[in-house]
């Protein structure tokens, strides 16, 4: 039985919301991907669910446009904390192809705090992987 | 002191929650094991409700705080208690009294109503929805139940002791018994609220339905509440229709259930109602006119 601590258990049952700004799909299917059989997230605890409310963790795909900016930041007020938040892709965490488009605003962490950038366009199923065991360890302080 | 213990310890609350949290467990990892996974450890369960125990609680701006905070205790409560008049016909036989059946039966309903109470006070229109259609669950699947246990009434002769279906033999070896042990194991996975019979909480379509405002403890207690009725439902069955409950029969309706729900789409709630009240509904009558005949 491992020591009962807080951050313990919070990093062994992770569930998920996944928030789609304005994404192209491309990211939105490669997260379907991690949960297929092949990388079963399950395993960790990791699960999707529908409701912010009962999230431990937010991805958020895609550029941030001027529609889904107040959407954002109004998601992550409704959150329980703690809460992870995830730029996952290009698009969210640095603009991406879109960094001169009139529509985009600003990259995610401008927005809200962010705890894990995942790079890739879209970022392949490992790639996200190592984000998560990134956020977990940083949550534990061990990097 | 011995009722207390009775209700918080062995047969009740936390006897059933642990046994429930194993069932979970069992569920998730056979559900993985179709899907070609691996499933998640043991403990899983566990580390769900703790970690929701630690969370922040959120009430939502506009709900009615009373209704919204009582409806999970209400709901874990009174599954509790099914659960310990269950576990005691089970485990001290000669503790049942005449009727407990119809208590049961009752306060089975509770989580349901229980749930709907907490939706509607959510103030969140997909939480109505689900309180709607959660609400229309509970009129369709409650007919079938009632008339199920009917038939196990009228088979052995006007018994609602518990305790005393062990002894009478199982019901569902007779055709009318059989009949309503089919209708019951339908009946059993809606009032779980499982696939097929999810259209209330429907994840991928009202994205929790019932369940969209709760978090943290709150929602810790209506998981809660969901295993112990993972426990309580099946071994009513089992005590019902198989003559008394033991864990290989526990197991095999667990597994069943975990089948269906992994081999069936979700119903629309039309279909739902239409199955329950336009099909199911004759073929119950039909077995307690068999059972009435003495077949």
């Amino acid at each position: 039985m491992p020591v009962i601590n807080k951050l313990n258990i919070l990093t062994k049952s992770i569930w998920v919301f996944h928030f789609a700004a304005a994404a192209c799909n491309n990211c939105d299917i490669e997260i379907l991907d991690v949960l297929t059989p092949r990388f079963d997230a399950e395993r960790f605890g990791i699960k999707l669910i529908g409701s912010i409310k009962h999230a431990d963790a937010m991805l958020v795909s895609g550029i941030v446009t001027r529609k889904t900016a107040h959407m954002l930041k109004d998601i992550y007020a409704m959150a329980p904390q703690p809460l992870a938040v995830v730029a996952f892709g290009s698009c969210a965490s640095s603009q991406g192809m879109f960094k001169d488009s009139c529509m985009r605003t600003v990259p995610v962490d401008e927005i809200i705090p962010v705890n894990a950038y995942i790079p890739g366009c879209p970022p392949r199923p490992e790639a996200i992987i190592d984000g998560v065991v990134k956020v977990i360890k940083k949550l534990r302080g061990e990097i | 002191m011995t009722t207390l213990f009775h209700y918080l310890i062995f047969p009740g609350l936390l006897f059933a929650l642990v046994v429930g949290m194993i069932a979970s467990w069992i569920e998730r990892k056979v559900t993985a094991r179709v899907q070609w996974r691996v499933g998640p450890p043991m403990l899983q369960p566990l580390y769900d409700v703790m970690k929701l125990f630690i969370k922040e609680n959120i009430v939502p701006e506009h709900a009615h705080y009373l209704t919204f905070a009582a409806a999970p205790l209400i709901s874990f409560v009174s599954a509790g208690l099914a659960a310990t008049i269950i576990g005691m016909s089970i485990f001290f036989p000669s503790s049942g009294f005449q009727g407990d059946l119809i208590v049961v039966a009752y306060l089975l309903v509770i989580p349901a109503l229980s749930l709907i109470l907490g939706a509607a006070a959510s103030a969140n229109p997909l939480a109505s929805l689900g309180a709607s259609r959660e609400m229309k669950m509970v009129l369709s699947y409650e007919l079938i139940f009632w008339i199920a246990l009917i038939v196990a009434w009228i088979k052995t002769g006007g018994l609602l002791n518990l305790s005393l279906f062990a002894v009478n033999g199982a019901v569902g070896a007779s055709v009318s018994g059989a009949i309503a042990f089919a209708l019951m194991l339908i009946t059993m996975q809606a009032k779980l609220g499982r696939v097929p019979f999810d259209a209330a909480e429907a994840e991928t379509e009202i994205s929790g339905g019932t369940y969209i405002e709760y978090s943290g403890p709150l929602l810790g207690f209506f998981k809660m509440s969901q295993y112990i009725m993972l426990v309580a439902v099946p071994a009513l069955v089992s005590i019902i229709f198989l003559g008394g409950a033991s864990i290989g029969k526990y197991v095999i309706l667990l597994v069943l259930i975990i089948l269906a729900e992994n081999t069936n789409p979700r119903l629309k709630i039309t279909q739902c109602l239409r199955l329950f009240w336009f099909f199911l509904l004759p073929v119950g009558l039909i077995a307690i006119i068999l059972a009435t005949l003495g077949y």
